[in-house]
């Protein structure tokens, strides 16, 4: 019997996104297809990667990955450097850990004074991102927003609690927004569309659906994901046709797989393969169900990771 | 196509006899319907409807076992396409590529490998299940050689033979007698000798081309000679290739019932670079691949695969759960904090991480609560005052921890009186509402 091979077509399609300014504007997303289907229709962007940076020393970051960084990780704008010049990174992602309560309470507008600098020291897009700490977040999102103004940047994460105030800013400041909830899809969909309510359009909107690491919850992860894009693309459901994000980074690094030293686990292997492949399974797992912007820590997963798209897309 | 449990209704008896174990007949067909029971139990059946319910119900992807015993790997039957439809049935099969240049000490380290590769993982022991030997010589006598080398130090393990030489083939089979290996395989120039071996020696075969159109003519051929069991081959190497292949081919049988494409896929994902390699072996996982050959199983590679395959191929209507009792979160001693949640497998590991993240050792007491989460579970009347002090009186906790403060999750604030009331002696602490607050919490009574 001939093969006639079943292709999907769909009457859906995922937005295209684009930060930053200039010659070094990134773009993704606007395909539609399932995610690296693209023997069945169009997928016009690969998957971006951004290099995650913190706005204090990453002191609790496993040994494994803070080595990559040492020496310069003790100040936002070289390591932003650092990352854009000699890791070659396409796109940076600011996390404002320093402003939250538990670590050091730094108010907005000290926050937006290291965004300016990290802006004014690259050319690359950046992704500006919170203590996830949601009432701190809203006044340091919104000082931030505004330092950052007219850079086409992406601001989060605007969760249900403090939607309103971050969504206001990016909107504002010309700003894509990221919303995040807790893995269901139902609660994407809701925050998505209070959000589009505001006025905010709904093609500058980012889902994040929450990320987990492997081991840890990444089949919830990757069905949402997985259950997002479908909805997309085959129920051409225009509250669900922003790209999604996987952030890798924070969820991997914290847990054991990745940090426990070889001699108190037994069996599980050497702790730093262990932990950069940890990173980069994760990450290709999202991508696999769909995420378009990830956000990751290691330089070898994100190499690793980069590989493998250049070998899907 | 699959019937519906009224269709499959219509062919039983409908005694409502119950001799299945089930109150009446539909009930039973509804179980059949959504593959949870098998036909087998109904003693009354008509071989009539046996015929017409045993060719409806074969899965779209043909079953197949590589191997004998305890350590057989069974293969395919999968019906959907998105996990979230319904559980991916048989997990992938890793299996170490052995090449039969190598060796004979070369050889018996790489068994040794694989017979050490079992880790255990939320309950669950998970290994490098099959050994692949493959005749790079092209030389029936080293292949043989090499085989009768793995088959002496694992003779449990499963075997794959990966030769396009007949004379090799059959060499090698020979020391695997009643040991069902996968004879990887038949192509166009070799169909009717390969499918000859495989049937004198109840091999499955794995069936390779370099397309889907002449993978199904070629799949056709050898059913038409007899072969049953087969591993196909579309001869996809890259990503893309695979995803590509493997999706159409898991389309083409769940979709459209296409017997020539409904069997499980093989995929070779060696690289020269190992971490590589497993993000080339993760794509097959996540997309439909059924056996995997890697080049080499590093721990920390064996860990991230088994990992991954576990989370993919969890059942998505079942709450993943982990086993009731006091978890230990560093080193604790008898002064260190206990706090209690529920057995929601995301509840523990997030509760148990950023306790970790804390950095301040204590205890966790887990309480099963059908794997609901904390706000679910107090809602659906599991995790209650009384339950909980039962829980704490009947475990180990009061000979694990000197002092009598237990800390409960923010969210059941509300519990804490009743159970200071219900568990005496015991002095109840709220902790935060998010996991999250956790190691601000912990950290900042430690400085107390």
């Amino acid at each position: 019997m001939a093969f006639t091979p079943l292709k999907e077509t769909y009457p859906g399609k995922v937005y295209t996104v684009e930060i930053g300014k200039g010659e070094k504007a990134v773009t993704f997303a606007g395909e539609n297809v399932l995610p690296f289907h693209t023997f069945e229709g169009a997928s016009p962007n690969r998957p971006v990667i951004a290099y995650e940076i913190q706005d204090m020393p990453p002191d609790e970051w496993p040994d494994t990955v803070r080595k990559p960084y040492s020496g310069i990780s003790s100040d936002p704008v070289s390591w932003a450097r650092f990352c854009q010049d000699s890791l070659g990174a396409k796109v940076i992602a600011l996390r404002l850990v320093s402003t939250h309560p538990d670590r050091l309470d730094r108010s907005p507008d000290e926050a937006a004074k290291t965004v300016s600098d990290v802006l004014a020291a690259i050319d690359i897009p950046l992704i500006i991102l919170g203590s996830n700490h949601a009432e701190k977040d809203a006044s340091v999102l919104v000082a931030a927003a505004g330092a950052a103004k007219d850079s086409n940047c992406i601001i989060g994460k605007a969760q249900e609690a403090n939607y309103k105030t971050i969504a206001a800013a990016a909107m504002a400041n010309n700003h894509k927004l990221i919303a995040m909830s807790e893995l269901d899809i139902n609660l994407s969909k809701q925050l998505n569309i209070l959000i589009t309510q505001m006025g905010f359009e709904k093609d500058r909107l980012i889902i994040d659906p929450m990320c987990s690491a492997l081991g840890y919850g990444l089949e919830y992860t990757y069905s949402v994901m997985e259950r997002i894009r479908l909805a997309a693309l085959a129920q051409n459901d225009a509250t669900m046709q922003q790209p999604i994000l996987g952030d890798i980074g924070m969820y991997v690094w914290k847990v054991k797989e990745a940090q426990a030293v070889e001699t108190s686990v037994s069996g599980w292997g050497a702790l730093e393969e262990r932990g950069i492949s940890w990173e980069a399974v994760t990450a290709a797992s999202m991508l696999i169900a769909g995420a378009e912007l990830l956000i990751m820590w290691h330089p070898e997963a994100v190499q690793k990771v980069e590989s493998l798209i250049d070998e899907l897309y | 196509m699959a019937l519906t449990g009224v269709e499959i209704f219509k062919l039983l008896p409908k005694t409502n006899c119950k001799k299945c174990g089930f109150p009446t007949c539909l009930a039973f067909a509804m179980k059949l319907a959504q593959r949870q029971t098998t036909l087998e139990l109904c003693p009354d059946v008509s071989d009539e409807a046996k015929q017409k319910l045993g060719e409806a119900s074969a899965p779209p992807i043909r079953p197949v076992t590589i191997g004998t015993g305890d350590r057989a790997i069974k293969l395919g039957e999968e019906t959907v396409l998105f996990r979230h439809d319904k559980k991916f049935v048989n997990p992938c099969a890793f299996a170490l590529e052995i090449q039969d240049t190598l060796t004979e000490s070369d050889i018996e380290a790489k068994v040794r490998e694989v017979l050490d590769s079992e880790i255990e993982r939320v309950g669950q022991k998970l290994r490098v299940d099959a050994i692949a030997v493959s005749n790079i010589s092209n030389d029936a006598a080293s292949f043989s050689a090499a085989v009768k080398s793995v088959t002496a130090a694992a003779p449990e393990v499963p075997v794959i033979l990966i030769t396009g030489n007949p004379r090799a083939a059959e060499e090698a089979l020979k020391y695997l007698a009643e040991k069902h290996p996968l004879l990887y395989g038949a192509d166009a120039s070799n169909a009717e000798v390969m499918a000859d071996l495989a049937k004198k020696y109840k091999a499955s075969l794995g069936v390779r081309s370099d397309n889907l159109d002449s993978l199904s003519l070629l799949t056709e051929k050898l059913k038409t000679l007899g072969v049953e069991d087969m591993i196909i081959d579309s001869g996809a190497r890259k990503a893309k290739d695979i995803l590509r292949d493997n999706t159409l081919i898991r389309r083409a049988a769940v979709k459209k019932n296409f017997k020539p494409l409904g069997y499980p896929v093989i995929t070779f994902a060696q690289r020269e670079d190992s971490m590589f390699e497993l993000l080339i072996a993760s794509t097959g996982v996540a997309k439909f691949s059924s056996v995997i050959i890697l080049s080499s199983i590093e721990r920390w590679k064996n860990l991230a695969l088994f990992t991954l395959r576990q989370n993919i191929y969890t059942d998505p209507q079942v709450p993943m759960q982990v086993e009731q009792k006091i978890y230990k979160i560093g080193e604790p001693t008898p002064d260190s904090p206990l706090l209690i949640t529920t057995n929601f497998s995301l509840t523990y590991f997030i509760v148990s991480g950023e306790m970790e993240n804390s950095r301040v050792p204590g205890y966790l007491a887990v309480m099963d609560c059908e794997g609901l989460s904390v706000l679910t579970a107090w809602a659906a009347g599991k995790f209650t005052a009384s339950k909980i002090a039962q829980f704490i009186s009947e475990s180990d906790a009061a000979s694990a921890v000197r002092h009598r403060e237990l800390i409960i999750p923010g969210y059941v604030a509300i519990l804490s009186g009743a159970l200071e009331d219900k568990l005496e002696g015991w002095k109840i602490s709220v902790g935060p509402r998010e996991a999250n607050g956790i190691p601000a919490f912990l950290k900042g009574r430690s400085t107390v």
